[in-house]
């Protein structure tokens, strides 16, 4: 990471949040979010300016997206607020094939003259570079799905709540955390609105409506004579709704391990900051871990990292074709395990699911951002590697003649390429509770929310940390543990899963700060699982004296 | 897209600044030109332009400030942001934290500019790509690599009289050559700010030839090793040791800089006694801009002197608080080094790790600084003063604390990532486990 590419909205202190600089657009304020964009209509003219302009230079394809994106982003530290920022970005982002090769210019100037120009960029770009093009463009075909609309299917805008109830709510949820003995608090909510709308010489014109929430927090307990500090993070999870995820509707909770409440479709802020205050200083006191082998209970909110890095990064295509070995690396999946039909991913419980349909997930959108209609398909089946993820411009590669359906660019102002849709684990077929599962258990650690991350740049070895963990024996709750990390290999680790528990214990994780490509691009993506279990998994002490 | 220069920036901002009706306005415009081009697979990927130019109005009433951007300058935007601005910050609440603008600053002239970075072309950046696929074709390898180079300014001017204009530009290298076998990898990263001084055929090189010499590798036990760290891999826990030396947090007894019982550990030795890090705007090496967003003149800064901290950085919030005066935070790092070169750092050790660079680290324990990661690109085991053979990558766990207490040798410094980090030998440093990548 380079600091001139992130600025710091918040003095947030230790693990202090930058955000990328592209996750920014123009301040305004907050009414003018309400604003109506450019009419439908016009987009469509403006969008035509693209398209004729690149066939009249020759251009065998071209698409055009306008992209309106609206953020609100509130911080808050204890009692005081920090910064309320909201801003608009507008602009058109142009993509052609000429000669066998990809164009991209993009302008903020969406008239016709300005539309014009970066169009005759982005057909001269294509040109000059297929100079030392090796490999001309292989398009799959797609459906012209004409004039279509799509929409996240949300109950409240953010963009019409108050800011002050927001201010509010974080505050309210602060001091509750001070309250039960935190010492700092540091509270955020992320709401983006992304207004799409793309067409292409294909046939398609496509306006879209995507919304997005993210309410975070740390809750800091501190021991100064012993000169230790724990934190502890929301148990929140980023997702693709509207305003109503902030209503904790008791009906979206969960009863958790050791008095945890974790929450599926709606969360409550306020609980959680009680819990983490309450947790944080237990933290502080809590048992070191014994290195060795464990069973793991992985929570979904934990697990869905674990899912992101050692699923859905290794099998993006683009990485196993090398496309990215220069940043994020390749991957161990490589081709030939994938055509031998049998290779081995993980034990035959293991359903991995890729999918850009699932109503409240990150990745859900009516068609990506080359305007092909989204769908959901398989990864892994039985255990068995299926499948990979894969766009327009690569499915040719693996003989299939369908796009995936998994093209995004974080902007107007970039290029769209292949990123990751929400790769699932499917939920245990038959009836099977957390209780039951630790019940099941003889010596193992339960463990809940995201935390420390890391893996190879080929996806083998990774080693995760987590919010809060438990030491399970005999199968109970044996008290909290701290200086937890476990490290495996992804084939050993998805080998070793022996139990999924049922649906009714099935939740989503996401990440709005996916990053891949040079430049680097973000993108937001959901893992769903239920609580799994994974035997025999080496856990080693973090813990050190200084 | 204009660079303006600082006559052209100063007379925006202030007709900017001549609507304002605020207790206090402070305003920030910059603009900036950036290319680059991406290749892999032995072949040209994408390649891009960026212009961005941007002017940030912050009007303050009382405590409460409000913020509004724009990038059109003509009289009647700038009104408008302006009066936006105004709009937003009656609007909000009020900041317990407010500081009020700082007055006329005296700043140093930065050396971060050169006309020849800010001149590179389309052709120029193909030149590049070519001088890395070409040799990578001829030597079985496959290339992958990224340029991109950027020039600007930035520039402040506020309602109490303070003015900063700064010029910057800036060029970044990477590539990743891969045997085609499958079994070798190597890398290289370049930054100036001064292109002149990049050879795009010499760096591509030097990746080849890990790649080349990274075939194979052999497995052998992790554990404590003695390693040989390359700038680049140092740097990566140099930096994150870097983001420790705020002194709020320090205060606030959530970071390793506070104290057992409270208080800070601003004074005390940390690290061995030859570990000296400071920052300094006007390194001919790594030079910076000399003033910082809050318009605070930034100044070579002693942060570990002799092993002992020297200073943390205080905003100007927390220095009124405590008490002290502002410490801005760096904007570059610089690590002093030795004499000792590479080959005799390798010829000095009967048995250890040579390292090119570590991947993925990512935070375990902020009270004690441990990070984890993993090798990449070239990692070779050393016996008896000689390179033996390429070993497979290793996780670590390891913190810059305890790296820089077991410190054997310092060797020549290399600017990577903006920051100057020498050449280190480390004694047992922890890798924890083997990773198969290569």
């Amino acid at each position: 990471m380079k600091r001139r590419n992130f600025v710091q909205l918040s003095g947030l202190g230790a693990g202090a949040l930058l955000l990328p600089t592209t996750m920014l657009g123009n301040n305004i304020a907050a009414e003018a979010l309400l604003e109506p964009g450019m009419d439908v209509l016009v987009k469509k003219r403006m969008a035509d300016v693209a398209l004729n302009t690149a066939k009249s230079m020759g251009a065998t394809y071209a698409d055009a997206r306008i992209g309106r994106y609206l953020n609100q982003y509130v911080f808050t530290r204890e009692d005081k607020v920090q910064n309320v920022v909201n801003t608009e970005s507008f602009g058109i982002g142009i993509r052609v094939i000429a000669n066998g090769t990809w164009g991209f210019a993009s302008t903020n100037s969406v008239t016709e003259d300005g539309i014009k120009k970066a169009t005759e960029r982005a057909v001269a770009i294509a040109k000059a570079n297929a100079k030392i093009q090796t490999e001309p463009v292989k398009l799959a075909p797609v459906e012209a799905h004409g004039e279509v609309s799509w929409k996240t299917p949300i109950q409240k805008d953010f963009k019409e709540v108050p800011v002050s109830e927001k201010v509010d709510l974080l505050l309210k949820a602060n001091a509750a955390a001070m309250d039960n003995g935190a010492n700092f608090v540091n509270s955020a909510l992320f709401m983006v609105n992304e207004q799409k709308y793309f067409a292409s010489t294909d046939g398609s014109y496509i306006d879209q409506d995507v919304h997005r929430i993210w309410p975070t927090f740390g809750v800091t307990a501190v021991d100064q004579s012993a000169g230790k500090f724990k934190t502890r993070q929301a148990m929140s999870a980023p997702m693709g709704m509207g305003y109503e995820y902030m209503d904790g509707l008791a009906s979206e909770k969960l009863e958790g391990p050791a008095g945890m409440t974790l929450y599926r479709n709606s969360y409550d802020i306020v609980e959680d900051a009680i819990l983490a205050a309450k947790q944080a200083k237990e933290m502080l006191t809590a048992k070191s871990v014994d290195p060795g082998k464990y069973d793991l209970v992985l929570e979904p909110n934990h697990l869905g990292l674990t899912i992101h890095e050692s699923v859905g990064h290794p099998l993006e295509l683009d990485r196993v074709l090398g496309y990215e070995a220069n940043y994020a690396g390749t991957s161990f999946a490589t081709l030939d395990k994938w055509k031998s039909g049998d290779f081995n991913y993980g034990s035959s419980i293991v359903n991995l699911v890729a999918d850009k349909t699932q109503p409240g997930s990150l990745g859900a959108v009516g068609y990506d951002d080359e305007g092909v209609k989204c769908k959901q398909w398989d990864l892994v089946r039985n255990g068995t590697l299926v499948n990979y993820q894969a766009i327009r411009d690569q499915v040719n590669i693996i003989d299939q003649n369908e796009s995936h359906g998994c093209c995004y660019a974080q902007s107007w102002n970039d290029v769209q390429f292949q990123r990751m849709p929400n790769v699932s684990l499917e939920p245990g077929k038959e009836k099977y509770s957390i209780k039951e599962m630790i019940k099941d258990v003889e010596k193992g650690i339960y463990i809940a929310g995201r935390g420390s991350y890391s893996i190879d740049q080929q996806r083998y070895n990774f080693q995760f940390g987590g919010t809060s963990f438990y030491e399970i024996k005999n199968g109970e709750i044996a008290g909290m543990l701290n200086d937890v990390a476990y490290q495996s290999n992804t084939q050993e680790f998805w080998n070793s899963c022996s139990k999924i528990c049922d649906e009714s214990d099935y939740r989503m994780f996401g990440s709005f700060f996916d990053g891949k490509g040079q430049p680097s691009q973000i993108s937001a993506v959901s893992h769903g699982s239920s609580t799994t279990r994974f035997n025999d998994i080496n856990v080693i002490n973090t813990g050190r004296s200084i | 897209m204009a660079i303006y220069t600082e006559a052209e920036a100063r007379k925006i901002m202030e007709k900017a600044l001549s609507f304002s009706t605020a207790d206090t306005c402070e305003i920030n415009l910059s603009g900036s030109e950036s290319g680059n081009i991406r290749y892999a697979r032995n072949s040209v990927s994408t390649s891009g332009h960026r212009s961005n130019q941007t002017l940030v109005v912050q009007s303050s009433y009382g405590k409460k400030s409000g913020t509004a951007t724009i990038d059109e300058f003509d009289d009647a935007s700038l009104k408008k942001v302006v009066e936006r601005s105004q709009e937003l910050a009656k609007l909000s609440p009020e900041n317990p934290e407010f500081m009020e603008p700082l007055g006329p600053q005296v700043y140093d002239k930065a050396i971060n500019y050169v006309d020849d970075t800010a001149n590179i072309s389309p052709d120029y950046r193909t030149s590049v790509a070519k001088a890395s696929i070409e040799p990578a074709v001829a030597n079985d390898v496959t290339a992958a690599g990224f340029l991109d180079d950027s020039y600007g300014f930035s520039a402040m001017l506020n309602s109490n009289g303070l003015f900063a204009y700064n010029k910057s530009s800036n060029v970044d290298f990477t590539v990743t050559m891969r045997s085609n076998d499958g079994t070798g990898s190597g890398w290289v990263s370049r930054d100036f700010n001064d292109i002149r001084k990049f050879d795009a055929a010499e760096a591509s090189k030097v990746a080849i030839d890990k790649a080349v010499m990274s075939r194979e590798a052999k497995a052998i036990e992790p554990g404590k090793y003695t390693v040989i760290l390359e700038p680049a891999a140092g740097e990566n826990l140099i930096g994150n040791l870097g983001f420790a030396i705020n002194a709020r947090t320090a205060d606030e007894g959530r970071s390793f800089m506070s104290k057992e019982g409270g208080g800070t550990k601003m004074g005390e030795k940390i690290v061995d006694e030859r570990v000296n890090l400071w920052s300094d705007p006007l390194h001919p090496e790594v030079p910076t801009g000399t003033w910082n967003g809050s318009g605070q003149a930034l100044k070579k800064t002693s942060w570990i002197e002799n092993g002992v901290v020297k200073n943390l950085a205080y905003d100007r919030f927390w220095a009124k608080e405590k008490g002290v005066a502002p410490v801005p935070f760096p904007s570059n790092l610089i690590m002093g080094g030795g004499d000792a070169s590479l080959e005799e750092m390798i010829a000095s050790t009967k048995k250890g790790i040579l390292v090119t660079r570590l991947w993925y680290i990512r935070s375990v324990d902020p009270q004690t600084l441990l990070y984890t990661g993993l090798t990449r690109d070239g990692t070779f085991y050393i016996e008896n003063g000689k390179i033996k053979h390429p070993v497979k990558n290793f996780r670590f766990n390891e913190s810059p604390i305890i790296m820089l207490n077991n410190l054997e040798t310092l060797g020549k410094q290399v600017r990577i990532n903006g920051n100057l980090i020498p050449y280190m030998k480390i004694r047992d440093f922890t890798f924890t486990s083997l990773s198969d990548a290569v």
